[in-house]
C-alpha cells in the first residue's frame, strides 16, 4: 500500500522533473559548453565540447583579457555596470521602504486602497512604463516643458545620460522591492513595536531598535530580488539612451548572440555572471526556504 | 490602542546607553520635553499619524503612476505628439488606415502572439507545476529535494542568463526547435513553471495532510483523494498561479526578445522595444502599450474576483487576495 501509494506521486513529479531536467539543467550545460567550446573558423558558430576533459580555455582568455586587460573593452562596462546597480538599488530602497512601511503600518482602513496603488506598476508591462519616460523625457516633452518655466532650456535627456538610466531602472524596479517590503513589515507584530513605545522609546528610537532589526530579512530579499535582474539588465538603458557609454554588462552579453564569432565569449560572460550571482540566489532560497518552514 | 492616549510615562533611562552620556544637568530639560511630546509637534506624539509619510507615499505614488497615465492618455491623441492635446481620436488603434494597430500588419501581429503565448504557456505550465509540486510534496528523498531546489534556482536565476541559455540550446543542441512560436512557448513554459510549483507547495504546506488522511480513513481511492479532496482545496493556489503565469507572459521580455525570429512570432513587448529602440515610436506605440495594460488589468480582475469567490469563508479577504495574485503569499 505503502509503495503504490509513493508510485503515485512519483509519477505525479516525474513530468516536471524531466521538464526541468531538458529545459533547465541541460541548457545551462550547454552554455558551459558553449564557453568552454571551440569555433568552427569556417561558419564562425561556436562549437559545443560536452566532455569537460576536452575543454579548451580559449574563450575564457579573451574574455579574461577584455575585463582586465590592458587595452581592456569590458572592464569599464562592468565596473559602471556595479556602479549603476549599486546607485539605483540605494535608491529603490530609500523611496520603497517609506512607502512599505507607511502601508503597512499605518494606512489602516485604506490599506486595500494604497496596496492596490502600490502594485499596480506591477501588473504594467515594463516596456509600457519606459515608453511612458521617453514620452515625458523627450525634447518637447512635459519634463523639459517645465524646466522651460523655470528658464531652464531644454535638457537632452535620452541621448546618453547616466541620470536617466539609473532613474529609469529604479522606476522599473521598485515595484518588486516594495512588494516584497510590504510583506515583510506587514508580518511584524505590531505588539512588538508597541512593547517599544510602551518602554519609552520614541517614534524614532523605536523604528531603529524595533521595526529596522526585524525587517532586515525582508530587506536583503528585496534587494536580491531587485539586484538580480538589474545585473542582467539590457533593455533599460537601450530604451532610455542606446548610447555606448551607457551600455551595461548585458548589453555585452545580448550583443554577443547571433554574432558571428563572439557567441562563446557571450556564453563565458553569462557563466561570469552566474557565478558571480549563485552565492546571493542559493542564499535567498535557503532563506526563503527557512521562512516558509517557520 | 484606544488607550494609547494617555500621558505616556517617563521612563527610566536605561544605564548603559543614554544615562552615561547625558551629564545630570539635563534633568530639567527633559522634563520640559514631557509637555512637548504630546504637543503639535508631529514627531513629538508617538501615537499621531505620520503625516509625512503618507504625503512622501502619495509623492511616491504619483511618480509612479502619473507617467502611465499620460502615456495611456496620448494613446488617444488626435495627433503624433505626445505632450501637445490635440482631441480624442481612436486614431491609433482602428481609424488610421496605415499606421494604428489594427492596420499595422506588425503591430496587429504582436497582440495575437502574445494572447497564443500566454494562452499556450499557461495551459502547458500550470499543469506541470500543479502536479510537480502534489508529487514533490509527498515523495521524500535526494531525487526530489534535488528537483525542488533547482525549481527555485529557475525561479531567481536573472532572466537573461536563463534567456541566454535557451538560446544557445536551440541553436545549437535542440537546433531541429527553430527561434520562434515553439521555442519561446519551451522558454516561457520552463521560466514560468515555478509559479505554480512554488505556490501550490506553500498552500500543500499549510493544508497539511489531515484532510487526505481523513478521505483514505474514509474508503477514497488516490484519484478520489487528489479529485475531491485535494483538488478543491488547492483551487485558490492554482488559480492565483494561473493569474500569475498568464499576466507573467503578458509582460515578459527577454526571454522572447531572444527566442523570437521573425515579425510573425514577435509580441507585444518586443515590438514596442525594438520600434522605439530603432527610432520610430510613436502614438501606435503607445496604443499598443495600452493594449497590454488593459489585458493585465482584465486578467487582475478576473484573477481578485475569482481568488475570492474561491476563498468565500477563510480568512484575509480582500488584502489577501490581491497579494496572493501578485504572488507574494
Amino acid at each position: 500500500m505503502r509503495n503504490k501509494k509513493n508510485a503515485f506521486y512519483i509519477a505525479l513529479a516525474v513530468p516536471g522533473i524531466i521538464w526541468l531536467a531538458v529545459l533547465f539543467v541541460v541548457p545551462v550545460y550547454a552554455v558551459l559548453s558553449i564557453g568552454m567550446g571551440k569555433l568552427n573558423q569556417m561558419y564562425e558558430a561556436p562549437v559545443a565540447v560536452w566532455n569537460p576533459f576536452s575543454w579548451s580555455s580559449s574563450n575564457v582568455i579573451d574574455v579574461w583579457r577584455d575585463l582586465f586587460g590592458s587595452a581592456s573593452f569590458a572592464g569599464p562596462v562592468a565596473a559602471r555596470t556595479l556602479i549603476y546597480v549599486a546607485i539605483a538599488a540605494v535608491l529603490s530602497l530609500a523611496i520603497g521602504y517609506p512607502a512599505a512601511y507607511f502601508v503597512a503600518r499605518f494606512a489602516g482602513r485604506r490599506k486595500a486602497l494604497f496596496l492596490v496603488l502600490l502594485i499596480a506598476p506591477f501588473w504594467i508591462s515594463y516596456m509600457m512604463r519606459m515608453l511612458a519616460w521617453i514620452d515625458l523625457l523627450s525634447t518637447g516633452g512635459y519634463v523639459n516643458k517645465v524646466l522651460g518655466w523655470f528658464g531652464i532650456s531644454p535638457v537632452n535627456w535620452l541621448g546618453g545620460s547616466s541620470v536617466a538610466v539609473v532613474l529609469g531602472l529604479v522606476y522599473g524596479y521598485i515595484p518588486y522591492l516594495i512588494l516584497v517590503l510590504f510583506a515583510g513589515l506587514d508580518r511584524i507584530d505590531p505588539a512588538l513595536i508597541e512593547a517599544g513605545r510602551d518602554l519609552g522609546l520614541g517614534r524614532f528610537r523605536t523604528f531603529v531598535h524595533v521595526t529596522l532589526p526585524l525587517s532586515r530579512q525582508a530587506i536583503l530579499a528585496a534587494l536580491l530580488i531587485t539586484v538580480l535582474p538589474m545585473l542582467g539588465d539590457y533593455y533599460t538603458n537601450q530604451m532610455l539612451s542606446g548610447a555606448a557609454s551607457t551600455s551595461m554588462i548585458g548589453n555585452l552579453i545580448q550583443g554577443q548572440l547571433g554574432t558571428p564569432g563572439l557567441e562563446g565569449q557571450g556564453a563565458v560572460l553569462s557563466m561570469i555572471l552566474l557565478l558571480v550571482l549563485l552565492v546571493p540566489m542559493i542564499y535567498y532560497v535557503i532563506a526563503t526556504n527557512r521562512e516558509a518552514a517557520r | 490602542m484606544t488607550a494609547t492616549n494617555a500621558p505616556v510615562p517617563e521612563a527610566p533611562d536605561a544605564p548603559g546607553a543614554a544615562g552615561s552620556t547625558a551629564p545630570p544637568a539635563s534633568a530639567p530639560a527633559r522634563a520640559g520635553t514631557q509637555a512637548a511630546r504630546r504637543s503639535w509637534l508631529p514627531w513629538r506624539n508617538p501615537w499621531g499619524h505620520p503625516w509625512f509619510l503618507e504625503g512622501f507615499t502619495w509623492l511616491y505614488l504619483i511618480w509612479s503612476l502619473v507617467p502611465i497615465a499620460i502615456a495611456v492618455l496620448f494613446s488617444f491623441n488626435n495627433g503624433r505628439s505626445q505632450s501637445t492635446w490635440q482631441g480624442f481620436s481612436w486614431r491609433w488603434y482602428f481609424t488610421d488606415p496605415v499606421n494604428s494597430v489594427l492596420h499595422n500588419p506588425q503591430l496587429h501581429a504582436a497582440v495575437i502572439q502574445t494572447v497564443r503565448l500566454s494562452v499556450l504557456t499557461t495551459l502547458i505550465a500550470v499543469p506541470l507545476g500543479v502536479a510537480f509540486a502534489i508529487g514533490i510534496n509527498r515523495w521524500r528523498g535526494p531525487v526530489p529535494a534535488t528537483f525542488n531546489f533547482l525549481m527555485i534556482l529557475s525561479y531567481v536565476i536573472p532572466e537573461l542568463i536563463f534567456g541566454v541559455s535557451m538560446f544557445f540550446v536551440f541553436t545549437t543542441l535542440f537546433s531541429t526547435v527553430h527561434l520562434g512560436t515553439t521555442a519561446e512557448v519551451l522558454g516561457l513554459v520552463t521560466w514560468n513553471v515555478s509559479w505554480p510549483a512554488i505556490v501550490v507547495q506553500a498552500r500543500l504546506v499549510t493544508l497539511g495532510s489531515h484532510y487526505e488522511e481523513a478521505a483514505a480513513d474514509l474508503g477514497a481511492n488516490q484519484f478520489q483523494v487528489i479529485r475531491r479532496v485535494l483538488l478543491p482545496l488547492l483551487a485558490p493556489a492554482i488559480f492565483a498561479s494561473a493569474v500569475l503565469v498568464f499576466s507573467g507572459v503578458i509582460d515578459d521580455f527577454v526571454i522572447v526578445d531572444l527566442l523570437s525570429s521573425s515579425a510573425g512570432n514577435t509580441p507585444m513587448s518586443v515590438v514596442i522595444y525594438s520600434t522605439q529602440h530603432g527610432g520610430n515610436g510613436g502614438p501606435a506605440l503607445n496604443a499598443l502599450g495600452t493594449i497590454m495594460l488593459a489585458m493585465s488589468l482584465i486578467i487582475v480582475v478576473i484573477g481578485y474576483v475569482g481568488y475570492r469567490v474561491l476563498t468565500r469563508g477563510e480568512r484575509g479577504g480582500g488584502l489577501a487576495a490581491l497579494t496572493a495574485i501578485s504572488g507574494e503569499n
